[in-house]
């Protein structure tokens, strides 16, 4: 088991540039980037990638660096080793000027390398090369022209090429990640990249929110808002920050979830006195079906990839457990039979697994089930674990606990061997939700 | 006597109706509820004058005149006058929903005062413990809060009178982390219109 702890200020200062420019954009209120990004890793078992990482030549030319984001984001998830490269000199900054021995004797397995060119309209050429320490192959040759303000979205696309070439599997290190933060009186309902900077605010209200959930093609939110005195389903359009209440029946309105096809809505609704389950147009034209009639609460339902069934909480059997239902009729069927309260159902992106979270004692716990052989993992070793979600690769599971009495965001990965925890000087920061693929 | 009777069956209804429903939570973590110290005890004595209320048509003269404060949007029983209309909350176990046996008059209580006062209007308001899912939690508020107000018009107050609403587990009273604090959030609060 290997752990280490670092303290990322890169890109602080590059942020607040970047949201300057952004003011008025978009429809979304600009906040300064939090101050410090503390990060934890936990990796176990792990065979990480030995990746030799040389700073771009000239990077020194750019308004915000590259090569450091590109690190992040790759140990970041655990799969990789960051090589230690002093001694090396001078450094080589394309493929051809790679002295192999001396990355082979530092045990690199892989180089990244890479020049920075500015262009006379402002913009920047970024060219970067992966090489094989071993056969030299020349794995990845690319260039990228990019404005200043793109920089640190291009490293994010840089270390998504770099993770796909090495592992087979598509990187989610260009996606972004909603959550609310509770503090100073507030709630507000923020975005920003899945490394938790370029924050940026959706929503402030005096009255909570919660369950923001993204649309499937990642432009607009849906969330739960109390401002209206009950919860309520609205529906926020990401560019314009146009916003639509959805839901507002008598009683509760709340966990709305998106159908693959971005139109349908499935929201619980408690307008005949219990939670009941509904699915209705996602622009709130027209009535809500309701999808099943119990006398239990019925809540928290999201669709199958598919988008031919519904997976919910229920706790018509005598406590919270994990059901799932056709859309087209048929009887719900229980998915969860260890444990005495299960709830908060996600399904990863190619309907396999299914992630939850499970009271054991007084701890509630993120787990993971393989919906094949019902098999069933406790993921995280947190205390008091609250809504996760897979991200787009299906890779990690983000969520939201309780360190030292305050919400923090942590991400686990599928097999549970890598763990992360951000933590913010923010406030109590809770109910994360991993956006789609750009 | 025959009040005592009819309050008696009503209740015997009321926890039939309790214990049929096929979703009688497992306590998954008995915990005692700790409610604050004024609405720990019921006093036999406050029965008689509860269930005298429901018969409006035969009314017994409480001891004590009952103090009504009338605001634009209706009357309200001034909070914090002695017995059971002074007490405004109503404190559950965990993943609990029926109203406990000991918070009964005090919902009789309030049920009576609705029924005495017609433009009285009620908001009972479901919270729940910061353990577990939000939404879960929104849910499980909701459920307590139709249960009290079940219970209120089960006990003579108009449905139009009472409003049931949750806020989860968003509007903690004690933002402590301990068994002591979660005790005080799961709860029901009674909130009279214009008090």
């Amino acid at each position: 088991m290997t752990t280490f702890r670092r303290h990322l200020r890169i890109g602080k200062v590059w942020a607040l540039t970047l949201l300057v420019g952004m003011v008025g954009l978009a429809g979304l209120v600009s906040t300064p980037a939090q101050a410090e990004l503390d990060m934890a890793i936990t990796t176990e078992g792990v065979r990480q990638i030995p990746l030799a990482l040389l700073p771009l030549a000239q990077e020194n030319l750019l308004p915000s660096p590259v090569l450091a984001v590109v690190q992040a984001d790759l140990v970041r998830s655990g799969l990789f080793r960051a090589v230690d490269i002093s001694g090396i000199v001078p450094l080589p900054s394309e493929a051809k000027q790679i002295r192999m021995a001396d990355f082979r004797a530092r045990d690199a397995r892989q180089v990244l390398t890479g020049s920075v060119q500015p262009q006379a309209d402002g913009r920047f050429q970024l060219r970067v090369q992966l090489v094989d320490a071993v056969t030299e192959a020349v794995r990845i040759n690319q260039s990228f022209t990019v404005a200043p303000a793109a920089l640190r979205q291009t490293a994010h696309q840089i270390a998504d090429e770099v993770y796909q070439e090495l592992t087979g599997e598509r990187g989610a290190f260009s996606t972004r990640i909603a959550y609310i933060v509770k503090g100073g009186g507030r709630y507000q309902l923020k975005v920003a990249d899945a490394d938790a900077y370029n924050e940026q605010t959706v929503l402030s209200s005096r009255e909570p929110i919660i369950s923001p959930r993204w649309s499937p093609d990642g432009k607009r939110m849906a969330y739960v808002s109390f401002e209206l005195n009950r919860p309520s389903v609205v529906v926020q359009n990401l560019a314009t920050g146009e916003r639509k209440t959805v839901a507002n029946f008598k009683g509760n309105n709340s966990a709305p979830a998106w159908s693959p096809d971005g139109r349908q809505l499935a929201v619980t609704l408690s307008r005949d006195g219990i939670a009941q389950i509904y699915v209705m147009p996602a622009d709130g034209s027209g009535l809500p079906r309701r999808v099943m009639t119990t006398r239990a609460i019925d809540t928290e339902a999201c669709f199958t990839p598919d988008g031919t069934a519904l997976v919910f909480t229920s706790d018509r059997g005598g406590s919270p457990q994990i059901y799932r239902v056709p859309l087209n009729g048929g009887n719900a069927q229980r998915l969860t039979f260890s444990g005495a309260y299960n709830v908060s159902p996600r399904i990863s992106p190619d309907g396999s697994k299914m992630t939850y979270v499970q009271q054991s004692g007084s701890v509630f716990r993120v787990m993971l089930q393989d919906l094949d052989s019902g098999q069933t993992q406790t993921l995280t070793d947190t205390q008091l674990d609250e809504s996760p979600s897979f991200s787009p690769n299906g890779r990690i599971i983000l969520y939201a606990t309780r360190v030292g009495g305050r919400g923090v965001l942590a991400m686990v990965s599928a097999d549970g061997r890598v763990r992360q925890r951000f933590t913010t000087q923010a406030g109590d920061v809770y109910e994360p939700a991993w956006g789609p693929y750009p | 006597m025959k009040t005592v009777f009819a309050l008696t069956a009503v209740a015997t209804v009321l926890l039939a109706a309790c214990s049929s429903t096929p979703t009688t939570p497992v306590k998954v973590e008995e915990v005692r509820t700790t409610p604050a110290p004024e609405a720990s005890v019921v006093k036999p004595a406050a029965a008689p004058a509860s269930s005298a209320a429901v018969t409006p048509t035969q009314p017994i003269a409480p001891a004590k005149p009952l103090e009504v404060a009338e605001s634009m949007d209706g009357p309200f029983p001034p909070k914090g006058q002695g017995g059971d209309l002074g007490k405004r909350t109503i404190y559950y176990g965990f993943d609990e929903f029926a109203v406990p046996e000991d918070s009964k008059p005090v919902v009789s209580a309030h049920a009576a005062f609705l029924t005495r006062h017609a433009k009285a209007h009620l908001l009972v308001q479901g919270n729940c413990d910061e353990r577990g899912s939000r939404e879960y939690n929104l849910a499980l508020g909701m459920r307590r809060a139709e249960g009290v107000k079940a219970l209120l018009t089960l006990s003579g107050a108009a449905d139009a009178q009472i409003e049931a609403s949750s806020f989860g587990k968003e509007k903690p009273v004690d933002a402590g982390h301990d068994e002591n604090a979660w005790a005080k959030n799961r709860r029901v609060d009674l909130v009279y219109q214009g008090e």
